[in-house]
């Protein structure tokens, strides 16, 4: 059953996003070039200074029963909604040792985020402050810890092989893709439901990030906000939600006959020991990850067609990718569709490489790139083939594609995927 | 005034009913939290502080795991209300 060189395949999907509840939605979403970010209307928001924001299409609160939603946080609730769709995408009907398709044992769970439970310590705080000890909820530990998210779709696909969470900022999502690809590669398990949540659109991540100055205060245009590669970019927008994939390897998935999206090649990894939040200027981090991604998997720069970057839409960070993907991939990187998808869902921190992963793998099976909107000006230090306003189609062939992900801390996670 | 012990266990059941969202009608004296009705001890500790406040009475930790049935609820409450 061990292994170390196992290939790796996508055999679900499942979403719920600021463009919609589930990844069909979310998709049609996207090839739209439909802006997810709204105003944040309430009193609690009234005097910060960012009063817009990206928040789930579909409250899980319409999807959950209220006696299970009750004990799960916010991000919990988004994680285990695309892990159910996922699951049921990669023909599982039950959980594991139930459905015979795969024993307990050899299925594992790797689901991140950024913040982890942060509105149920947030509102736990003040229950304990309005109405007393007494009345702090019971469920309060099990909602606020970052491995939450993590356990509670272990539980539900019954995962014993091992359940995990990767915490990185907002590359932890594509860290927990690729702590996942590496179970099943060293053959610690042969299915992981993997990928990313976050739930943190509450005044005090928000007033925080604003005091970074790291978000678009661009409040009276929620929609044109997130503008990666345009001029006027001036901050990210924050969103909430979850992106989950079902990894397989590739003799499973064969073995049981399921449908296959496409192979993950693998993962590159760095680190940038710059500055806490700065991003390196140069994109040096970034681009050792890309080398890193080169050199450990197959993966030819000539068949790179597609990139999801990360790309919040920050005046600084948007560039050093760029320029990270230009020293890595050099001519190469003219035949890369390059798509910010962050202008449409806005930034969901340790959400996003789980999100920006369906959306890599989507755009591989429709053979199709969504557009990034709201580049109406061009910043000229781009020097990178953007897709702009419509999708665009993928070459027909083998193809492959990349998805970026960086976090605050330095941490630098890039992933490929290819046709098969 | 003290409520009657079918008032308690009415309101032991919407209690039940909010946390674990079994029906009403399913909440009877001879039901255990745990066995019957989906009560785990988180939520066990939920229901107890629900039924503090509208009971007005306090049921220490110590007391509360002898409270498996509805029936020991109902009939801790009903002694120990104020």
């Amino acid at each position: 059953m061990s292994s170390t060189n196992r290939t790796v395949v996508v055999t679900g999907i499942g979403a719920t996003t600021p463009l919609g509840g589930d990844s069909a939605s979310t998709w049609e979403g996207l090839l739209a070039g439909r802006s997810g970010v709204k105003p944040l209307d309430g009193e609690r928001f009234a005097d910060l200074p960012v009063r817009i924001a990206a928040p789930a299409a579909v409250d899980p609160s319409e999807v959950l029963p209220r006696p299970l939603a009750r004990k799960l946080d916010r991000s919990a609730q988004f994680a285990l909604i695309a892990a159910r769709e996922a699951w049921a995408d990669a023909g599982y009907t039950a959980p594991a040792g139930e459905d015979e398709k795969i024993l307990p044992e050899r299925l594992g769970a790797v689901i991140a985020s950024g913040i982890g439970g942060v509105t149920t310590l947030l509102d736990q705080y003040d229950v304990l402050k309005e109405k007393g000890a007494r009345r702090v909820s019971p469920h309060t530990v099990p909602m606020l810890m970052p491995n939450g998210p993590s356990a509670n779709v272990g539980l539900e696909v019954n995962a014993r092989a091992g359940v995990h969470t990767p915490v990185s900022a907002c590359a932890s999502g594509a860290e927990a893709i690729g702590y996942a690809v590496e179970m099943i590669r060293t053959g610690r398990a042969d299915v992981v439901v993997a990928g990313g949540t976050e739930a943190a659109i509450h005044p005090l991540p928000v007033a925080a990030f604003a005091n970074m100055m790291a978000m678009s205060k661009n409040n009276d245009e929620p929609a044109k906000a997130s503008r990666p590669y345009d001029k006027a970019r001036d901050g990210f927008v924050l969103g909430e939600g979850a992106g989950v994939v079902v990894l397989e390897s590739a003799e499973n998935a064969a073995r049981r006959g399921a449908k296959v999206y496409c192979e993950v090649l693998g993962q590159g990894l760095s680190a940038d020991s710059h500055h806490i939040a700065q991003p390196e200027p140069t994109g040096r981090g970034i681009a050792t990850a890309m080398q890193n991604l080169l050199d450990a998997t197959d993966l030819k720069p000539s068949e790179v067609v597609h990139l999801n970057a990360h790309a919040t839409s920050t005046p600084q960070g948007d560039i050093a990718e760029i320029k990270a993907l230009r020293k890595v991939l050099g001519d190469d990187l003219d035949h890369v569709a390059v798509s910010a998808t962050k202008s449409m869902t806005g930034h969901l921190l340790g959400g996003a490489g789980g999100i920006e992963t369906v959306a890599t793998v989507l755009a591989l099976y429709h053979r199709t790139a969504p557009p990034t909107i709201n580049v109406d000006d061009l910043d000229e230090e781009v020097d990178a083939d953007v897709v702009r306003g419509e999708p665009r189609e993928l070459p027909q062939g083998t193809i492959a594609a990349i998805n970026n992900s960086f976090g605050f801390g330095g941490h630098n996670v890039v992933l490929a995927f290819r046709t098969v | 005034m003290a409520a009657t012990q079918e008032e308690i266990v009415t309101g032991l059941a919407e209690i039940v009913n909010e946390i674990a969202g079994i029906p009403v009608e399913d909440v009877q004296l001879d039901k255990s939290f745990t066995d019957d009705l989906d009560v785990d001890s988180l939520s066990m500790v939920e229901v107890v502080v629900a039924a503090e406040e509208r009971f007005d009475v306090k049921i220490p930790d110590d007391d509360v795991k002898n409270l498996k049935t509805v029936g020991d609820a109902a009939d801790y409450i009903a002694k120990h209300q104020a």
